[in-house]
């Protein structure tokens, strides 16, 4: 098994004849992702990938035609939340948008309305997941990856690459890999994933990248030590030599109560039982220091 | 496999909860657009909140002018005008940015002084003048937007005009945290529930109706931030003489989403560019976000995670980071030549690392770029390339055919930086 994407994954790629969904749909494909449809207004009846994807108007068409159940977004930011609207009108049960740049404002209400339909949203401005062997979703390389039995979790990108890649580099394969997205309004946040994770029986270790910034560490944290006690946790903080961030004047101050550090989400994750590492390339070590056997 | 989602958030059924997140969020380095006061004022007008009247001036004699006015003012009740320093920092009031006068020689001595004023290194450009309030009574009130549960925030308190976040520490029952519904805002009740939590007592109504306001400009600007202290209740000269009370917004913050400043272009206008570093201009241009640092190591990165863990990488490595740098996805030669531009125009670079993890970005582009920038180079500074990921193998072949300084690892990579660095400087 796997979280949000693995065997049963039927993706409906929308964006699919745009320049970033045409080139990372192919490489999807090539990594062995069943894309079954692509969607793009106005090119229903035409095909994608060299005649490989079949293309629809609507999502709905997509999903009716081909049994779609997951969607994968490359949209522009300016139609993105229509997109995820879309997808989840259309009953597609995980969506990830890759789309940066998308306002803030405008995904608060399409967070609620994809909770409302009892889908998932991973996004925006991620870089989606892998499900090494299975299926990869999005536009993390392919070539990084290696089967196994660790849950890869982080709100970057390219940190993610760097943590995945020194994992496989030590021999040590992943069960999925996601990444949720950097933006202040995302649909799937690191506790969410870990909630996923503990309940995945092939998902025997973890690995959490986080960042300085907001408290999502912290709470994904506190629910680790409750629940994943026994499972062994290694974590990475970025950002602990960054100058202080700016501030959302008083509001920001009264609302963060000092949490959002490194220091303060490495404190919670030590505390939690996370072995936190200070270069990404430590992590495989400190999995093995904290009894993973995989 | 599972499509379903937990149970987001903390929030209670409808949307109304009236406790803060249990780990509420904000900070990071997302890019914001602050605006000044007397412009998001105008903001707060346009959205028909009660604003007492100011008008901006550049010049003593404009301040002086505008002094003129206000103290003719039959409703001014204190006789007095306030001027304010228009400057993008907090604490104006301490560092003298903000002064009464009683007359009009008065005031345009005072604007002089201020409008000589650096404060936190940014110059006074421009001073709001208004009539001098006479406060009643202060309050706290603002909207935010709260990562932790993906929704929009009131927090408010009959306790304002102060330091706010120490009224949180010191007495948290004094502050009122209240969501709105992300698909309804702000119905009616909700404002009266807010308004007669924070307790404006008679100024319930005002209340209510400012509140919805302030969220009514959030949605309207794309704000991120939307903040009233104090929101206060003063008291004015009525027509006839006799005192008249009524809450009114007497400063204001907003800052605004940066991603949504397109669809609003009149506000592209309110950026204040003298208080942006110009090297900040120049990098938003090449769409790079850089921001300044004190070391001598300059750092190229793509990803902003990425960017952090470089900085924090050479800072182990016994270095100093002189900027980060995030050249951000899909970066071409031309963007990475301008982003080795600004890190060379920092005299203090002593040795650059670039550090590229390809995915959407392609090393081979990158590859060029820096080749492509060495050559234009003015000053001959020593370079540390990682290239990994998409097309890593085509960099590598042309960075070891320009003689390029490589690294396979991100932390060999730091050493090498923070080695030649030292090198330098010796």
């Amino acid at each position: 098994m796997s979280i949000l994407i693995g065997r049963d994954t039927r993706l409906v790629v929308q964006g699919i004849t745009g320049r970033e969904g045409e080139f990372h749909s192919r490489a999807m494909l090539e990594y062995g992702t069943p894309i079954v449809a692509g969607m793009t207004p106005g090119k229903g009846g035409q095909t994608a990938l060299d005649g490989r994807v079949p293309v629809f108007d609507t999502v709905i068409e997509a999903v009716r035609q081909t049994g779609a159940n997951t969607s994968c977004i490359f949209v522009p930011a300016g139609g993105a939340p229509d997109a995820v609207l879309e997808a989840a009108d259309a009953g597609i049960a995980t969506i990830f948008c890759i789309t940066e740049g998308i306002p803030a404002l405008d995904m608060v209400p399409v967070v609620e309305v994809v909770r409302r339909a009892g889908a998932r949203l991973i996004g925006p401005n991620c870089p989606g997941a892998t499900s090494p062997g299975r299926a990869k979703v999005g536009i993390i390389p392919g070539s990084i990856h290696r089967e196994g039995r660790v849950g890869v979790v982080s709100r970057s990108g390219t940190l993610t690459y760097e943590a995945v890649q020194a994992m496989t580099d030590a021999g040590l394969g992943q069960s999925t890999c996601v990444g949720i997205g950097g933006d202040p309004v995302i649909g799937t946040q690191f506790l969410d994933v870990l909630q996923l994770f503990a309940a995945d029986p092939e998902t025997e270790a973890l690995v959490l990248i986080g960042e300085i910034g907001g408290a999502a560490e912290e709470e994904a944290a506190a629910w680790a030590a409750e629940h994943m006690a026994d499972v062994p946790k290694v974590a990475f903080i970025a950002g602990r030599t960054a100058p202080e961030g700016k501030r959302m004047g008083h509001a920001g101050a009264i609302i963060s109560g000092g949490r959002g550090t490194a220091a303060s989400k490495v404190t919670a994750l030590e505390a939690a039982g996370f072995r936190v590492a200070s270069s990404p390339t430590d992590l495989p070590a400190l999995l093995r220091e904290a009894g993973y056997r995989g | 496999m599972s499509g379903r989602p937990q149970e987001p958030g903390s929030h209670a059924p409808g949307g109304y909860d009236r406790s803060p997140s249990k780990y509420p969020s904000a900070g990071g380095l997302a890019r914001r657009v602050k605006i000044h006061e007397a412009d998001a004022k105008s903001l707060l007008v346009a959205q028909g909140l009660p604003v007492p009247p100011w008008e901006v001036a550049r010049t003593p004699s404009q301040a002086r002018a505008a002094a003129v006015r206000f103290l003719g003012d039959p409703a001014n009740a204190t006789g007095k005008v306030v001027i304010k320093a228009q400057v993008l920092v907090g604490g104006r009031g301490k560092a003298g940015g903000v002064k009464l006068a009683a007359t009009a020689d008065e005031a345009e001595d005072v604007a002089a002084q201020i409008l000589a004023l650096e404060i936190k290194g940014l110059p006074v450009r421009r001073v709001l003048v208004g009539p001098a309030a006479e406060i009643v009574k202060e309050y706290y009130l603002s909207v935010v937007l709260d990562r932790a549960t993906r929704r929009l925030m009131f927090i408010g308190s009959a306790e304002g005009g102060v330091e706010i976040e120490q009224v949180a520490v010191d007495n948290p029952d004094a502050i009122v945290y209240q969501h709105t519904d992300p698909l309804l805002g702000m119905p009616d009740f909700a404002a009266r529930d807010l308004a007669f939590s924070i307790g404006f007592g008679g100024h319930w109504k005002a209340g209510a109706a400012i509140a919805k306001g302030l969220l009514r400009t959030m949605l309207a600007y794309d704000a991120d931030l939307v903040e009233i202290n104090p929101l206060a209740v003063i008291r004015e000269h009525g027509a006839d003489g006799t005192p008249v009370e009524r809450l009114v917004c007497l400063d204001a913050k907003i800052t605004l989403d940066d991603s949504a400043l397109t669809r609003h272009p009149q506000l592209e206008e309110l950026r204040d560019l003298d208080a942006e570093d110009p090297t900040d201009i120049e990098a938003r241009r090449y769409d790079l976000t850089f921001i300044k640092l004190d070391g001598d190591i300059g750092c190229m990165v793509n990803g902003a995670g990425l960017a952090m863990t470089t900085m924090d990488l050479v800072k182990r490595a016994g270095g100093e980071p002189a900027n980060f740098l995030d050249i951000g996805g899909g970066a071409k030669a031309d963007r990475v030549a301008a982003a080795m531009r600004l890190i060379l125009e920092d005299p203090n670079v002593k040795a650059i690392l670039v550090n590229i993890f390809g995915g959407i970005t392609r090393g081979d582009e990158v590859a060029r770029g820096l080749i492509e920038a060495r050559a234009q180079q003015v000053r001959d500074v020593p370079m540390v390339v990682r290239i990994v990921g998409t097309n890593a193998a085509e960099a590598a072949e042309l960075l070891e055919a320009a003689q390029f300084v490589t690294a396979a690892s991100l932390d060999e990579a730091a050493a090498k930086a923070v080695a030649a660095a030292k090198g330098a400087a010796a």
